[in-house]
This record gives C-alpha cells, sequence and structure tokens, in this order.
C-alpha cells in the first residue's frame, strides 16, 4: 500500500516535471560560420546563405528566420530560388541538387526539403560529364538547366526534379554550329555561366570556360548567336533590355557585347580592364543595373592590379562619376543588388554582399553610399569572443539608456531601413527585455538585445582607451587620402586583429538595477563602469593590489600589467571606467561578482582573491589563495613555448634516468638487472603508448589549486542564527571555499569609514574537485535573490526566520551544507557515478506550463559530456537530462552561459551563438510566415501549385481512397 | 568477587607501577579505563598506549572495547597492563615478545599469567607493527558473486601516501558471444608506476581491462569518462578487472589460489593480497563492505563526511554598524595565514573544527579524541596529518 501511495507520488512528480521542463534547440544568433553560396529571391524578399557545412539559413524581415541542414555532410556551393515560386534549389559540392520549400503549417512556414537529385549522365560517362558547375533557375519556374563540366547543359523540370533528355543542350551540337575558326583552336572547357534573356525567356546565353559564350533558343534548340570572346570567362550579365551581354574575364577585364538578331559580325562593342595597366587579378562577377533617370550601376568583385592590391577583397561600384573600391576584411563569397519598386525593377537601391566574416549591405540611393546596419548575420566575432555574460530583465530605464548610447555610435550608418523585407514575423512580443553581453579579445564588450530571435547589437563599449597600447590612436584605417587609386573605402567590421592581447575580456558583471558594469580582463584588470549619459573627461584611479602577499620566492614569467593612461580620458555618453584594479601579478582574472548595494567588486585569479570597495575607491582585504610548491601558477600564462619546454625537459629527464638505471656496477644481483629491464620496459611503453590517463587521487600538490573559480556575496548567517551579516565566498579550484564575514559601515558613515573583513570559514572538499559554484539558499530553500532586486520590489524579499543553506557545487558533487555552523547536509554525486563533470551552472527559476503561478527554482547544469541536467533546488536531485552539445566540440561547451529562466547560449562556431531552452514556459524561437505576394505572380507562372504539396495531397488522398474503399467495404458486410 | 592487577607505566626514563582493583563483571567500556588510568597515574592529557600481556605471553594492545573487555576476561587472576607513552618508539606487539621485553628490562620479578613456555626461546618472534600502523591497501571482494574470469579490486588510497600509481588506455576488447567473436572498445590498465598501491598490491596488471568502477558499468563511457569516475572515486575506489593473466584466478570457495602469484612484486605488502581470498559470508549480503570489518574506520561513504571544515568562532561578536573595531581593521589587511600579531595566537581555543575524526585525532595525536566525535569514518593518521600539514596555515585563524 505504502508502495503503491509512493509510486503516485512519483508519478505525479513525473509529470509536474513535464509541466516544467522541455528541452530545444531554439535559434542560431550571429552570422554563419564558413558561408559559401548566397541567394535571393526579389519576389519574397529573402535572403539565404548556404554554408561548407551543408546548412541553409534564410532570411527576411528581422525575426523571419529559417534553417535547413543538408543530409549530405557536404558545403552548399550555389543557391538559387525559383522566380516567383517558394522553392529554392541548393547544389552540394557532392554535386547533388536539393529542393527546398517553404511550407505553411499551422499558420506558421517551416522549410523543408522535398526533393533530391544529381544528375546521370550516359552510361560509362566520365563524371565530368555530370559534374555541376552552372545553375540557371529559369524564369517559368518550371526549368532548371545545369551546365557541367563537361561542357554539356542539362535540362531538368521542376520541382520534381524529371530529366528532359530532349532538351539537353549537347558539347557537341553546340560546337557544330561555332564558328570553324574558333572552335578549330580551342577546346570550350566547362559551362562557367547561364542566364536568361530578361526580356524573352527562350533564349538563355551558355558561357564556356573558355570564353565563348553561345545564345540558345530553348523552343528552336538552336544557337542563336556567338559572342567570340577569348578570354578565360568569370561571369555572364545580360543586362535588362536585352540588347547587351557583359563577360567578366580571368585577366581582370570585361567586356560588353551586342545581342543582335543577325548571327554574324560579333565585335565587341566595348573592353576595359578597370584596374588595368598591370596585370590584374579576375572579375569574378559583373553586374549592371539601370536607373530610371541615368546612368546604369555597374558592380563587380575583384579586377584588382595583382601585385600592389592583390590581397584586398573589393567589390567596385561605378555610377556616374562616383567610383569606390569597397575594400572588404574577408573574402568575398557572392553579392547581389537590392531594387526598388513593387516588382523590384526600379532602380538600385542596396547591395548586399556576403563575405567569409559577415554580410554588409550598402545603401546605394543615400550620398556617400552608407552601410546598413544589419539586424541580424551580426558578425558576433569581429573580434573574437573570450567571454558572455546575459541579464534578463532588464528595467525599461537602463533599456533605455543603453539604446541610446547605442545609437551615438551608429552615426556613420545609413539612416535607411532594412531592405530585406520578406515573410512576416508572428512571434508574439519578447515577455521581456535580456541582454547578451559579449567580451572580445580587443577589449570590447558589445551588449546584444537577447530578447527575441533577432540577437540585436545595441551598444559597444572599447575599455582600450583607458590604456596605453601599441597601437597609434592616429592611425586609423579611414585613410582615403585623395586621388588614390583604386579608390578604395574600408567596409564591414570583422577585424579579428587585437591590438594587444592583454586587453581580452574575460569577466563580466552587469548591475541593472544601479547600471554599474565591472568588466576584468587578461592582464588582471578590473574596471568599474557607471553607466553616463553624457560624455565626461576623467582620469581613471587605478589601484594595484597584491595577490601575493609578499610570498617569496616565485617570479612572474607572463605578460606585464597594462599600462593606464594618467591623463584625462575623453569617454562617450555610454559605460565610464572611474576604477581601476590591477592585480599583481598581472594574471587573468577567473572569477568576478559585484554587489552593487554594498559597492563592492570581489574579483580572483590563479593566485587569490580580493576585495575592492569601489566607493572609497580602496582594497579592503587580499587573500592569497596559492599553493607555495605551484610554481606552475607563478609563472604565469601557460604558453605553447614553454609546454614545449617542459615536454623537453621531460624527455631529457626520462633520458638521463634510464641512462643511470644502466650505469649500475656490472655484478649487481639479478634483482636490481631484472628492475633495470622492467625500468626500460616501461620506458619504452611510455613513449610507445597510445593516449593513456593517469589515475591519482587530486593533491594539494596539483597545479593551479589555488585557482579561484568562483565569487559570491551573500546576506547570510555566519557567526550565529539570529543575525544575519554580509558575507563573502570563494571556492578555489583544489576544491577549498573561504568565507568572509564583511562589515559594512552605516550609510551615513560609508564613504569615510572603512570597510572589514573576518575570515569566518573555510571548507576543504575532501575529493578536491575544483569548486564551480556557491549559492546560499534561504528558509524557503530558494536562492537568495541579487542585490537590490528586493529593493527595487523585483523579488519576494529572502527568508531570514527559517535557516539558510549553503549549497557549494563542484565539478564532481553537489553538496548542501547547513549554516552557520557548517555541515554537511545531502549531496549528489555527479562524476563518481557517471564520469561526467560539472563545467557550467547556473540557478533558474521555471515556470509551469499548466498553471501560471506555479513555479521552481533550480540549477542548470551544463557536463564536460556536453549533456544538459536540472538539479532541484533545495533538494538537490537530478530532474531531467538532454544532450546538448557534442563533447568533443570543448569550445561549445565552454561558451555556455544560462538565462535565469531556464535558457541558454553556447557558441557553435567562433560567429554563431545557437540558443536553447530548458523551460517550457520561457520559448524564444522563430515564428514566422512567408506567403508569395499576389501581385507577384507572372505571366509565365502558370501552375497552380507547387509540386511538392500536390504530391503530398496525391498521397492523402490515396489514403483518402483507402478509408473510403474500407469503410464501403465494411457497409457491405452489415 | 574482584581481583587485583598491577599495571605498569612505562616512561622513556623511568617506570612506575601501580596495582589497583577493577570489577570484573562490570569493567565499563575502553575510554572509561583509559581515563581512569590517566587519573591514577596523574597523566591526563598525555597520550599513551596501552598493551596487555595474555595467557600466551604475547603483548597485546588495548585501544577499543573489545580488545579490553578480551584482556578482562583473561585476567587469571592478574592483569598485567603496559602504558608506553605514544612519541615512544613504536610498540612492537608481537608473540614472544614479553619475554624479551622482560629480559631487556629485567623485569623478572613480576609473574607473568600463562607461564612462559620455554620452547618459544629458541624461535624468533614474528614481529608486528602496532595497530596504527597496519592499514588495508587492498582487498579481492566479491569472489563468490563474481566470475572467476573477472576479479573485483579495492585499492585503499586513505592513510597511504603512495600514489594510486596507474594509467588507464582504451583497447580492443574481445568478447566471446554466442555468434562468435565480437571486438568492442574497451578500457585496460597501461601502466602501473612503480612503488604505487597499485603495482604494490599485486591485484591489478598492465592490460588488465575495466569492466567496473565502484559498481558502474564502464561499457560505452570514453577514457576520459572512466578516468573522471575513477579520480572521484579515487578515496575508496573499487575496480573490477578481468585480468589479462587468467592464471592467478581466485578459486571458489574450497580450492587454493593455484601458485606462485608472479604479479607480487612488492614483498612489504603481498600477504595482504590473498589474506582476504577467502569469500565471506557478509559479502553476499553486502558485495561493497563485505570485507570492511577490518578496514578500520573505512566505510564505502568515507568521504560523507570528509571535508575539512574551519569555522572561525571568534568571530567578532555582531555589532550593528556602531563599532568599529581599528585593531581589527588593521590586520585584516594582512593576509590572516600570516599575521603576526599575538591576538591571532592566542586563539586558537575558541574556533571549532569538525573535521574527519581522525583529522582530531592528529590534532592532538590522540585517540582520545576520536571518541569524542560520532562513529563516522575516519582517514588513519598518516593522511590527516598531511592534509593538516597542507592546510596548517589555517589552523592559526
Amino acid at each position: 500500500m505504502k508502495r503503491f501511495r509512493r509510486h503516485g507520488q512519483e508519478s505525479q512528480r513525473d509529470r509536474l516535471k513535464q509541466e516544467l521542463f522541455q528541452f530545444s534547440k531554439t535559434v542560431e544568433h550571429g552570422f554563419p560560420h564558413q558561408p559559401s553560396a548566397l541567394g535571393f529571391s526579389p519576389s519574397l524578399q529573402l535572403l539565404a546563405i548556404g554554408t561548407r557545412s551543408g546548412a541553409i539559413k534564410l532570411y527576411g524581415a528581422p525575426g523571419v528566420e529559417f534553417m535547413g541542414l543538408h543530409e549530405e555532410n557536404a558545403a552548399v556551393t550555389q543557391v538559387h530560388f525559383l522566380p516567383h515560386q517558394v522553392e529554392l534549389v541548393t547544389l552540394l559540392d557532392d554535386n547533388s541538387l536539393h529542393m527546398w520549400t517553404l511550407r505553411a503549417h499551422k499558420g506558421l512556414s517551416e522549410l523543408l526539403e522535398i526533393g533530391r537529385f544529381t544528375l546521370t549522365g550516359p552510361p560509362g560517362a566520365p563524371p565530368s560529364v555530370t559534374r555541376v558547375t552552372a545553375v540557371l533557375a529559369h524564369s517559368s519556374g518550371e526549368l532548371l538547366l545545369l551546365g557541367t563540366e563537361g561542357g554539356h547543359v542539362f535540362v531538368v523540370e521542376v520541382p520534381g526534379f524529371r530529366e528532359l533528355e530532349e532538351r539537353n543542350i549537347s558539347l557537341d551540337q553546340v560546337s557544330s554550329s561555332v564558328p570553324d575558326d574558333y572552335i578549330g583552336r580551342r577546346n570550350l572547357e566547362h559551362v562557367e555561366a547561364l542566364q536568361e534573356n530578361p526580356v524573352n525567356p527562350n533564349q538563355v546565353v551558355i558561357g564556356y570556360g573558355r570564353g565563348l559564350m553561345v545564345i540558345w533558343d530553348l523552343e528552336t534548340q538552336r544557337a542563336v548567336q556567338h559572342i567570340p570572346a577569348t578570354q578565360q570567362l568569370e561571369s555572364v550579365w545580360w543586362t535588362e533590355d536585352g540588347s547587351h551581354i557583359l563577360s567578366s574575364h580571368s585577366d581582370g577585364s570585361y567586356c560588353r557585347w551586342s545581342v543582335g538578331g543577325e548571327d554574324s559580325k560579333d565585335e565587341e562593342e566595348k573592353s576595359d580592364i578597370p584596374y588595368g595597366h598591370f596585370p590584374c587579378k579576375a572579375i569574378s562577377k559583373i553586374v549592371q543595373l539601370p536607373t530610371a533617370n541615368g546612368p546604369p550601376f555597374l558592380v563587380f568583385s575583384g579586377g584588382m592590379p595583382r601585385a600592389s592590391y592583390g590581397d584586398r577583397h573589393c567589390i567596385s561600384v561605378i555610377h556616374s562619376k562616383t567610383h569606390v573600391a569597397l575594400d572588404f576584411t574577408s573574402r568575398i563569397i557572392d553579392f547581389f543588388v537590392i531594387r526598388d519598386g513593387p516588382q523590384h525593377t526600379g532602380d538600385p537601391s542596396a547591395l548586399v554582399v556576403l563575405v567569409e566574416e559577415e554580410l554588409v549591405v550598402i545603401d546605394l540611393q543615400t550620398e556617400g553610399w552608407p552601410v546598413i546596419q544589419t539586424p541580424y548575420l551580426v558578425p558576433l566575432h569581429s573580434s573574437a569572443i573570450t567571454c558572455s555574460h546575459h541579464v534578463s530583465s532588464i528595467p525599461l530605464k537602463l533599456w533605455e539608456r543603453v539604446i541610446a548610447a547605442g545609437e551615438l555610435q551608429l552615426t556613420h550608418y545609413s539612416k535607411k531601413p532594412w531592405p530585406i523585407t520578406g515573410g512576416q514575423n508572428l512571434a508574439p512580443d519578447p515577455p521581456q527585455r535580456d541582454l547578451l553581453l559579449t567580451g572580445h579579445e580587443d577589449g570590447t564588450v558589445r551588449f546584444w538585445d537577447a530578447s527575441g530571435v533577432c540577437l540585436y547589437p545595441m551598444y559597444k563599449l572599447s575599455t582600450a582607451g583607458v590604456f596605453h597600447t601599441d597601437t597609434d590612436p592616429n592611425d586609423n584605417m579611414n585613410q582615403g587620402t585623395e586621388g588614390e587609386w583604386p579608390p578604395f573605402r574600408k567596409v564591414g567590421c570583422f577585424d579579428p586583429y587585437s591590438d594587444d592581447p592583454r586587453l581580452g575580456i574575460q569577466k563580466i558583471h552587469l548591475c541593472k538595477y544601479s547600471g554599474y558594469l565591472i568588466v576584468a580582463g587578461t592582464a588582471g584588470q578590473i574596471l568599474v563602469l557607471e553607466l553616463n549619459d553624457e560624455e565626461a573627461e576623467q582620469t581613471v584611479e587605478a589601484k594595484v593590489v597584491d595577490l601575493l602577499q609578499g610570498q617569496e620566492g616565485f617570479r612572474w614569467k607572463g605578460h606585464t600589467r597594462l599600462d593606464v593612461r594618467e591623463e584625462p580620458v575623453l569617454f562617450p555618453p555610454g559605460f565610464q571606467p572611474f576604477a581601476l584594479v590591477q592585480c599583481q601579478p598581472p594574471a587573468v582574472v577567473t572569477a568576478l561578482t559585484l554587489h552593487s548595494e554594498w559597492k563592492l567588486v570581489a574579483f580572483g585569479t590563479s593566485h587569490g582573491f580580493g576585495l575592492y570597495d569601489y566607493q572609497q575607491k580602496n582594497n579592503v582585504f587580499v587573500k592569497c589563495t596559492l599553493n607555495p610548491s605551484d610554481q606552475l601558477a607563478m609563472e604565469g600564462p601557460l604558453s605553447r613555448v614553454k609546454s614545449i619546454k617542459k615536454s623537453l625537459r621531460q624527455s631529457f629527464r626520462r633520458i638521463r634516468r634510464s641512462r643511470v638505471s644502466n650505469s649500475f656496477p656490472v655484478g649487481c644481483n639479478d634483482a636490481l638487472q631484472e628492475a633495470n629491464a622492467r625500468l626500460e620496459a616501461e620506458l619504452a611503453e611510455m613513449e610507445l603508448a597510445p593516449v593513456q590517463r593517469k589515475i591519482e587521487a587530486r593533491s594539494s600538490d596539483d597545479s593551479f589549486t589555488g585557482l579561484v573559480r568562483t565569487l559570491y556575496f551573500a546576506d547570510t548567517f555566519l557567526s550565529d542564527s539570529s543575525h544575519n551579516t554580509p558575507s563573502l565566498w570563494a571556492g578555489t579550484n583544489g576544491g577549498s571555499v573561504f568565507a568572509y564575514m564583511l562589515r559594512l559601515p552605516p550609510v551615513e558613515h560609508r564613504t569615510d569609514e572603512p570597510i572589514t573583513a573576518h575570515p569566518a570559514k573555510e571548507i576543504q572538499l575532501m575529493h578536491r574537485a575544483p569548486v564551480v559554484g556557491i549559492v546560499v539558499l534561504d528558509g524557503h530553500g530558494a536562492p537568495l535573490p541579487e542585490p537590490l532586486e528586493v529593493a527595487h520590489d523585483l523579488s519576494r524579499s529572502p527568508d531570514m526566520q527559517g535557516s539558510h543553506h549553503l549549497l557549494v557545487v563542484s565539478e564532481e558533487q553537489f553538496k548542501v551544507f547547513t549554516l552557520p555552523k557548517v555541515s554537511a547536509k545531502m549531496k549528489l554525486k555527479l562524476t563518481a557515478i557517471d564520469g561526467s563533470r560539472v563545467r557550467r551552472v547556473g540557478v533558474a527559476w521555471f515556470g509551469s506550463s499548466r498553471s501560471e503561478d506555479y513555479g521552481e527554482s533550480g540549477l542548470v547544469v551544463l557536463t564536460n559530456q556536453g549533456d544538459v541536467h536540472v538539479v532541484s533546488l533545495p533538494s538537490v536531485k537530478m530532474q531531467v537530462q538532454y544532450p546538448c552539445i557534442r563533447r568533443e566540440d570543448v569550445s561549445g561547451i565552454a561558451s555556455c552561459v544560462f538565462t535565469k529562466h531556464g535558457q541558454g547560449f553556447y557558441l557553435i562556431s567562433p560567429s554563431e551563438f545557437e540558443r536553447f531552452s530548458l523551460s517550457t514556459r520561457c520559448l524564444v524561437e522563430p515564428r514566422c510566415l512567408v506567403e508569395l505576394p499576389a501581385h507577384s505572380a507572372s505571366p509565365t507562372q502558370h501552375r497552380p501549385q507547387p509540386d511538392g504539396s500536390s504530391q503530398l495531397q496525391s498521397c492523402f488522398v490515396s489514403s483518402a481512397v483507402l478509408q473510403e474503399i474500407q469503410k464501403s467495404l465494411e457497409v457491405d458486410q452489415t | 568477587e574482584q581481583e587485583y592487577h598491577r599495571d605498569t607505566l612505562l616512561l622513556i626514563f623511568e617506570a612506575e607501577y601501580r596495582r589497583f582493583a577493577l570489577k570484573r563483571n562490570g569493567p565499563g567500556g575502553f575510554q572509561e579505563f583509559y581515563h581512569l588510568l590517566q587519573t591514577i597515574h596523574r597523566i591526563p592529557g598525555v597520550d599513551v598506549l596501552l598493551g596487555y600481556a595474555d595467557i600466551h605471553g604475547d603483548l597485546l594492545p588495548i585501544n577499543n572495547d573489545d580488545n579490553f573487555h578480551k584482556a578482562v576476561s583473561s585476567a587469571n587472576p592478574l592483569l598485567r597492563i603496559i602504558i608506553t607513552k605514544r612519541e615512544d618508539e613504536p610498540v612492537v606487539f608481537a608473540t614472544n615478545s614479553l619475554q624479551r621485553r622482560k629480559k631487556g628490562l629485567g623485569l623478572t620479578g613480576l609473574r607473568t599469567t600463562g607461564s612462559s613456555s620455554t620452547h618459544q626461546k629458541n624461535r624468533p618472534g614474528l614481529l608486528i607493527g602496532s595497530p596504527q600502523d597496519f592499514r588495508q591497501i587492498s582487498s579481492i571482494i566479491d569472489v563468490d558473486i563474481l566470475p572467476e574470469t573477472h576479479r573485483r579490486v579495492r585499492l585503499h588510497k586513505h592513510g597511504t601516501h603512495k600514489p594510486l600509481g596507474f594509467y588507464i588506455r582504451d583497447g580492443v576488447s574481445v568478447r566471446v558471444t554466442p555468434q562468435g567473436v565480437e571486438k568492442v572498445p574497451g578500457v585496460f590498465i597501461s601502466r602501473l608506476v612503480r612503488g604505487g598501491l597499485a603495482e604494490s598490491t599485486g591485484l591489478l596488471g598492465v592490460n588488465d581491462e575495466i569492466l567496473e568502477v565502484n559498481g558502474i558499468d564502464v561499457a560505452g563511457k570514453s577514457l576520459d569518462q572512466v578516468t573522471d569516475m575513477m579520480v572521484a572515486n579515487s578515496h575508496n575506489l573499487i575496480v573490477t578487472v578481468k585480468p589479462a593473466n587468467q592464471r592467478n584466478n581466485v578459486m571458489h570457495r574450497g580450492s587454493k589460489m593455484s601458485a606462485g602469484n608472479t604479479s607480487m612484486r612488492s614483498a612489504g605488502s603481498t600477504g595482504s593480497a590473498p589474506s582476504h581470498d577467502s569469500p565471506s559470508p557478509a559479502s553476499q549480503s553486502n558485495p561493497i563492505t563485505a570485507s570492511n570489518s577490518v578496514a578500520e574506520g573505512d566505510s564505502e561513504d568515507e568521504d560523507e563526511d570528509g571535508d575539512l571544515i574551519i569555522e572561525n568562532d571568534s568571530l567578532p561578536p555582531y555589532v550593528s554598524h556602531h563599532v568599529t573595531n581599528g585593531n581589527n581593521s588593521n590586520h585584516n589587511k594582512d593576509s590572516p595565514s600570516r599575521r603576526p600579531d599575538s591576538s591571532t595566537m592566542v586563539r586558537p581555543l575558541p574556533q571549532s573544527v569538525s573535521m574527519p575524526n581522525s583529522v582530531g585525532a592528529s590534532l592532538s595525536n590522540s585517540p582520545l579524541a576520536m571518541s569524542n566525535h560520532n562513529g563516522s569514518p575516519t582517514h588513519t593518521a598518516s593522511s590527516s596529518q598531511e592534509s593538516m600539514r597542507e592546510d596548517g596555515n589555517i589552523i592559526t585563524l
């Protein structure tokens, strides 16, 4: 009976778990890693990016995004939307073609792969015959023309991928009609380009690698005209009026050819090498677009003089007298131009360029062609991300001030709205304002609006101005001397080069109530910043804090401290630094926390931790946690050079040892010889052995045991159970926890009376695993609220009646201790049971999906196996477990941050965050609808509906028919 | 009704004899007796070791209730108790030791109980260290429930300075299935460190396949996972292996161990390995703790309360913001561990230390301390000394 009841309780708990927890990966933020193809549908106003890992991503208006992944792990080499359709075709580098569609389902569109196809040539033909090099999605929306390496053009009916063999344009057909003087000398090579005549859908131009272009009539299946270019062909563009064809070539030239009715005398009308004189690189793509009243826009990529600017990644835009060579910081993948007008046939309005590391959109209608700020696809990694910090539910006031500060930084951007507008964003407004802060290698902190699907850049803070760095601030990129040729203009924000690696941001903490921000970096610097709406010129007071406490015999071999500017520095509106702590030795800051109510900052490195009072700008105390025998922690950051040196030293030592063992006097007893033999065998084995792992209990002599992993402020009971006091807790890599009781002077004397700290407690965890989290739970078992949270009426005050508990999270265990007398109460072992270790931990609140007012706090945990767990509080019981990140993806696991509402972010590439959710209630995912605009239905579109859905329908019909038959049979029986 | 005994107190350079009576039917516990002795000899606070002479003339220890009762019951009618100061060179409890001691100390006048047998004189006594010098370093457990081809080995890291001393690697395990031979990934011991615990037990060998760690199957786990599991369990590591060398397998009930245990290299500890071979009935009921009775204070969950917790009870009393002790603020700037102030030196008393019992024991270097704590598991003295040494700076808090 008892057992039965317990079972009932368990199932009730299981049901509750289902109402609270649910795992899903919701959206990818940032810029796709290694993009390899770009596509655009003017009618849908959607942009498509394919990547080298086989992903296909569609973007429209902000919030409208879709993602698909090819099963094949092959790079996407081309993306083509079917004109006036909701389908698109991708070509992978394994030569397979894939048909994708946006299908509406329950009022929302989803991206689905509906077909795949690989060209099959005649039996026995070499693979090059069917190796696709050029794709043309015909404006009819029914045909796909596939040019191949063998020089053939295959015609395929889409979206069903039915080969129309009778319409194929074989190389023989073409070469038979080519003038003898051309064909006689050359092999035509592969099909480089396929273009349709904008005014006559029956005509296509086939451009062959050798240079020859053939205008082919699809109806009559014969060549209409031959264009005998002699340079290696790179791309072909048919002007909008159909009267000219532009060809670009590998020698940096482009040619204009007139398209005449007659099949004779095709002289190039105009040929130009824009950056000429000296040998130039190829022009890989050329586009010319007319304007309603004025000269056309000519846009081409490449063509730079090989010797002097061969390494630049440029797109040249020429319009009337204006000529600019847009100079990108990474390789150009592709570009397209967006045009005005209801049919998107008007003046060019924006140039969209996909480069390897970012998407840049240039406003072509505003003087000076400024860049339009992208609402998505922002390169998170414009400087490498070194850390991230998430703050939920930002108060409106702070939000607006950050936005205002950010807008002042956007003055050089275009005021035009985002030009890609496809689809409707149907997602509800985000329930709260969330900030994601990323720290970067160049010393910047970027603020992102992480409330919704679009990770929108809000504000960028640079800390480099506080310090003297190697670079001269006057040596900026905006050179542009008059009359320079080519007329370069730097665009894009991807800048992977850091002036000084010591500037790198390692830890960030923002108090959303007070607007205080602390950031800590690689060279032991901790900056305290305050949000100021006005610009200010001020000196930043630096305080050097010696964490070694005079321990002798150590020599820091790492980098030096950053050199602080002593003169006042002008800081723009936004977060302005007013205090600086510099740790000595200047090791990387490994733990940081802020208590804005007490105006205290705690910081830790591999040597110890300290408490800084930013009200009095004074360090309160320092605790050295360094184990005196830990030379490794002393010497500084582990450099590659050093580790090589170390391994060399070790191997020398090994050799020496084996020599010593050999040099024992002869006549030693057998046992010794045996021992020697064994030692040698061991050594040999050690050298030859594959990966092996040492099994050893951790000891206090291990390296970096003193590294401070976590710091925590709590107002709790340290000395007796009747008086709560402010306290600081620190956890180290060696499994130690230190607690200090803090005494703050009364508010009226806060500025003049010193703050004191007394060591109160010390816990050495038996298992010595690194302490990664410390939380104090109140009398109800709920985590203590954040500083100022209660004061802002945003949280229930903590329960100070019941006894508090201390939760120590190590990499191996979750352990609850009583307070004020510390004794172990309960624990949950993780590593001993399944071999996984805690990498990241956070406290989150989970709301029930069923009842509005029920919710629970829990620990969200990410392990080194890439699994996420939820552990209940205060009972530390495992609730749910989901696989999240591949265990090999170490940087992904290291980059993970949790939100306070059960979501999380981790880097899936240097430039992309994956967002996931463990909560049933708090879920941010794209919800959008894309429909074919009615007015874009062109006369050439005769099919009532795409094949894909009709196929599905037929499927459905057949099952309905079956049911019908069954039913009729049943009727017969009765 | 009652018997009188002489007990002996031996100090380094002096000897003192006392004789007193004790009720045989209600001798009380060891601790009471210990205190009694300290009172009688006026040596409160001095750590001593107790030994008694049994009927065979062997010097045996008294350090717990059981052997105390045993000693009392063996009094015939006199019980000789020898008290030694703990700092002395370890008393060697040994068979026949009393005779030699008698000679050496010239205590011939004492009448020994259970007369000395002359035949023992010529045989050199087998030297046995005092109990605190014994520690179990390994055992084979669950022999009766495991297949003969497997061996479950328990390594007691505690109380030894020796490293566990082995390495593991990935490898291929061959399983015989009804379908034929199947190769699956497995984890193997790749190397034994010389002088390490693993090697000195002789129970683990290179190329032994690891099947379980503390009862958890490692199949499907990565090398790193198995490593982390072993490290996490290193205080009380139980590994189930399939020895590469199957010749030394333990035979089930009745059958003797096959001769020639070649893998035993370390003379010092070979004895301990086979000594637990005989399956105990208890192992069926509780496999993990089967061999536990011998292990001194060692339990599977010994890390349960193993954390060392130091609380500073001498915190300045809670004061609401009015008083600021200038003195305090001064030395707060110093690292607490290096404070030269005498104030810190004179207040070690108010601070309470709760820690594994043996740590407490070694603090005062007395077995007495043990009894003050609940009967929770302990490590042995040597490890705790080590841990105190390494954390030595904080004791002066």
